[in-house]
């Protein structure tokens, strides 16, 4: 904080930023039809009468996804809206085949929540959500294929998506980042997105403004669009940040306007000014009649509520006895923390298990950059390859290289320590001859060691692995060395 | 030799006597249309091929007997799978949905042969039948006349005798105002009794499919087949449909009767009055408590209806843009010369001002103005109605404040023409059933429509009431062109 305040006594313009977050529910069907909400499937194969905006169809609420949004709106601490409301947000684009969106206007189902940031030097600070409310997403308009026509396709038409709104509370585009990276852990946790970027299951716009330090009267807003990734958003925000500190700085104002973000150009570019803002002629949707939710219903959703990062974090710091730094990585995302805990049910030293998943685990995880599933990684299995180096069966190296192959592969663990005869001799039987043969031809390392240097014995080592061709358990035969030489 | 059709019964008599399948029924049902629709043009065009291939797919077992081989016509703007369903718009003209809706599953399902085609105002707005794309549909009882609208089509084949019943689709009176023009018998069930599902929407909140038939008896068993709830429409209501033909043959001793204030002034024409305070007569002659009661706020419900209706038409109709079905510019351009093109070419004159009515009552700055302070009228309409209700079982006014006018004599000024919705209009406005049943003729001998009201889901009441006084008057037998009543038998054309 004290780092912070110095940065904020320097800085000429104050900084406020807020984030609007579409978040892709993944419910099995659509918001108001029974199409399968699924990403990927060939164009316009999910769609029906209702999601296609054919006459006379009409939309039926789906529950499950009102159920996700009061899921999200607990966990953020918002209060839930008792009256279930929709209304029409009017607008004409080609991936809106009714030209107008079903939306939620002036009675969001979620309202007045937080959410809490760790900035850098382990501060805390709290971001206001305004509000979070349910809404069909559009279709997508497809440019690319050959010849001189665009094409629709209505897939995504339909799939529930939760827009959460913050407070215009965040004070830097490193703020806006850490915002994003805690809003998804927690939905991960929640399990009621995938929260992926690239598939479109988690979208961001910035709404970011610069005042004079201290002034009490806001700047024009800018509201920056095409953000595909949290460092687009982080980016994006430094590069206006810059801009319009510039334009500041000159003596010139900042027009209150709609920015797309250039992802090659690594610029924002203007897309359309206050005066060509849309007039969306929101009104209550009459096909969808407003219906009251009990405080057992949400009461039956609180009870879905998953243990949340935070109570995580507690149980992990008594439950395993691991140092913090451990902890906030193992719970900064569900599936890691499921993974830690299941393979620590069967290896159960967490502290070893820990280092193993935030060692070789994560370091796979970031040369695929996919989620812990798609590794193919059990805890079974990692738990097997752990007891297998523990035990001395294969040594350190040669578990992760079997890690790296299990990943690659999907073969067992135990298939590739037998076929790449992995297995180290601990036997003492077998390495008896070996030791001593080693002993009589190297003498002067024999002596070297009797006269107290301690470096001699992994020499000696060494030549056992040499002669064993790395088979030993040199644990086993350096404890042997030293029985026979003193 | 003329086949005239007149009841759903005495259709059945006749189907049964066309032969033994479908086929030839429908055959010789197609050649009775092409008699009886010649001078009014009910029909804006018959898929003669579609008929016929439902028809034959709808002869297997399994099916319900209430309505077998009877052809029910159906409003244009109702899905029938697979055919042309084109709310007589340009934008629609080839139309096709890929589904049926509710009810034609509901009619099907009784053993009906759906024929769909039924001439209406385009998108349902208007109260002639004359903004369709396809022409005029004429009155049967005078065919210099409008058929009244926006169920046109609808009312006038039931009145020819072209089919024994038909779907309408009622928003500010659309079943009513023509029913009551063509003399027949137009019931709109309560906001939710009928799921909407499949039928292409004016305006969500209003909007309520309901019968028109011959006769009240016919009214009550088509109500009883369409009603009920479905999980695809979120504002159809799940409540028990009762029996309403078990309504029928009941007497109305000590049924209280309101007659309000407000829908006998202005400008009611004298013939229109004279009937109805007949018909209130005779009520009270079979029994009926009648007692004088206001609802103050009904001068509103024609300035709130037309608010409401076209800012949820304006949003509802976004949806015909040339992008995805229906009409498509031939002008090049970008996508949005696309839009405005395919709307200018697409739409007629009442829909565009429908559309800039409600886009203009929805903008920001006219919202609260237009809009909102619609919705708080029509929660005082609601409470008026609400209100009478606890000291009457039903209401009694004429349905439409004149007889039919003449083709052309209103289109000039559609302010004129939306009075025709005055008296109608409220019931949509409160979600409340309303029936209007033929009471006599009044000026240029042309039928007068009694209008009853009841409160929410009290079908039962206005079918009971409607059935007494139907019983006992001959208003109903009186037949247009002929003047007489086939009863279902071959007569004189």
């Amino acid at each position: 904080m004290r780092a912070g305040k110095v940065l904020f006594k320097m800085a000429k313009y104050d900084t406020v930023i807020g984030l609007e977050t579409h978040l892709q529910l993944s419910t099995e069907t659509k918001i108001f039809c029974g199409c399968g909400n699924v990403f990927g499937d060939p164009p316009n194969s999910r769609v029906c009468p209702v999601c296609l905006g054919h006459p006379g169809s009409l939309p039926v609420l789906n529950r499950k996804a009102f159920e996700y949004a009061i899921k999200v709106a607990l966990a953020l601490g918002c209060g839930v809206q008792r009256t279930v409301k929709f209304d029409r947000k009017n607008y004409y684009y080609p991936d809106l085949p009714k030209n107008y969106q079903i939306s939620q206007y002036d009675m969001p189902i979620a309202y007045d929540g937080k959410i809490k940031i760790t900035l850098p030097g382990g501060v805390h600070k709290v971001i206001g959500i305004t509000r979070a409310h349910l809404e069909e997403d559009a279709g997508k308009l497809l440019h690319d294929i050959p010849g001189p026509s665009s094409y629709v396709d209505l897939n995504r038409t339909g799939t529930p998506l939760l827009e959460i709104v913050s407070e215009p509370d965040i004070s830097s585009p490193e703020e806006a980042y850490l915002y994003l990276v805690e809003l998804k852990r927690l939905i991960r946790y929640l399990g009621v997105s995938d929260c992926n970027m690239e598939e479109g299951s988690l979208r961001c716009d910035a709404n970011i403004s610069l005042k004079p330090a201290g002034a009490a009267v806001l700047g024009s807003k800018v509201e920056i669009k095409n953000l595909n990734s949290f460092k687009a958003v982080r980016e994006a925000l430094n590069f206006e940040v810059a801009r319009q500190t510039e334009a500041l700085d000159e003596g010139e104002a900042i027009p209150q306007e709609t920015r797309l973000w250039h992802e090659e150009q690594r610029v924002t570019i203007s897309m359309r000014t206050k005066e060509e803002a849309q007039d969306y002629r929101y009104f209550p949707d009459p096909d969808l009649v407003p219906f009251e939710v009990s405080s057992g219903v949400i009461e039956s959703v609180r009870e879905t509520l998953p243990e949340l990062p935070a109570s995580k974090q507690e149980r992990f710091l008594g439950q395993y006895g691991l140092g913090e730094k451990d902890i906030e990585l193992l719970i900064s995302d569900i599936d890691l923390a499921d993974f830690f805990e299941k393979t620590v049910k069967i290896f159960s030293d967490p502290q070893v298990v820990c280092n193993w998943v935030k060692g070789e685990v994560m370091m796979h995880l970031k040369e695929q950059g996919e989620s812990i599933e798609s590794l193919g990684l059990s805890p079974q299995t990692l738990a097997e390859i752990i007891q297998m180096a523990s035990s001395g069966r294969i040594s350190g190296l040669s578990a992760k290289s079997v890690l790296k192959e299990v990943i690659g592969t999907g073969r067992s663990a135990e298939d590739i320590v037998r076929e790449r005869s992995l297995e180290q001799v601990s036997d003492k039987g077998e390495l008896e001859g070996i030791v001593d043969s080693v002993i009589a031809d190297n003498q002067k390392s024999v002596n070297d060691f009797r006269s107290g240097k301690e470096a001699a014995i992994g020499f000696l080592v060494g030549q056992v692995m040499k002669k064993t061709s790395g088979k030993a358990n040199p644990k086993v035969a350096g404890e042997m060395l030293r029985k026979r030489i003193i | 030799m003329k086949n005239k059709f007149s009841t759903i019964d005495s259709c059945k008599h006749w189907a049964a006597e066309a032969g033994p399948g479908y086929p030839e029924a429908v055959s010789r049902w197609l050649d009775h249309v092409r008699d009886t629709d010649t001078d009014i043009k009910a029909f804006a065009f018959i898929d003669t091929e579609k008929v016929k291939e439902r028809a034959s797919l709808n002869v297997g077992a399994g099916r319900g007997e209430r309505l077998r081989g009877v052809p029910i016509g159906i409003k244009n703007n109702i899905c029938v799978r697979g055919a042309l369903t084109t709310c007589c718009s340009e934008m629609l003209r080839e139309f096709r949905p890929v589904y049926d809706a509710h009810v034609v599953e509901r009619l099907e399902r009784e053993g009906a042969l759906i024929v769909e085609g039924l001439n209406m105002d385009e998108f349902a707005f208007g109260s002639s039948c004359e903004t369709s794309s396809f022409g005029y549909t004429r009155n049967p009882w005078d065919i210099s006349r409008i058929p009244g609208g926006s169920s046109g089509g609808a009312a006038a084949a039931v009145a020819s005798g072209s089919i024994p019943a038909s779907l309408g689709s009622d928003t500010g009176g659309s079943i009513r105002q023509p029913a009551a023009m063509c003399g027949v018998v137009g019931l709109k069930p309560t906001y939710g009794r009928v799921s909407r599902y499949g039928l292409i929407a004016f305006a969500s909140s209003l909007d309520q499919i309901g019968p028109i038939t011959r006769n009240v008896s016919d009214s009550a068993l088509m109500l009883e087949i369409i009603s009920g709830y479905d999980k695809r429409d979120s504002t159809s209501v799940d409540l028990e449909v009762g029996k309403f033909t078990e309504n029928l043959d009941r007497d109305i001793k000590g049924l209280r009767m309101g007659v309000p204030e407000e829908y006998f002034t202005g400008g009611i024409s004298p013939g229109v009055r004279s009937r109805v305070e007949e018909a209130i007569s005779v009520m009270e002659g079979l029994g009926a408590e009648v007692t004088r009661v206001s609802l103050p706020h009904t001068r509103y419900a024609v300035s709130c209806y037309y608010v409401v209706g076209p800012a949820e038409a304006s949003s509802n109709l976004a949806r015909f843009d040339g992008a995805h079905y229906g009409y498509r510019s031939g002008k090049p351009g970008d996508t949005t010369d696309m839009y405005f093109n395919s709307r200018d070419e697409g739409f007629g004159d009442e829909s565009k001002r429908r559309v800039l009515l409600g886009t203009y009552s929805l903008s920001s700055g006219y919202y609260g103005k237009y809009y909102l302070k619609a919705q708080k009228v029509r929660t005082r309409i609601t409470e008026d109605f609400l209100a009478a209700f606890e000291k009457c079982d039903c209401l009694v006014t004429p349905t439409t404040p004149t007889t039919a006018f003449g083709i052309g004599e209103k289109t000039r000024d559609p302010l004129e023409m939306y009075m025709s919705d005055v008296f109608t209009s409220p019931a949509n406005l409160a979600g409340i059933p309303a029936i209007s049943l033929p009471c006599g003729t009044a000026e240029n001998d042309m039928p007068v429509g009694l209008q009853l009201m009841a409160a929410p889901f009290r079908e039962d009441t206005l079918i009971k009431a409607a059935h007494a006084f139907e019983r006992n008057t001959e208003h109903h037998k009186r037949y247009p062109l002929s003047g007489k009543d086939p009863g279902g038998q071959d007569v004189e054309g």
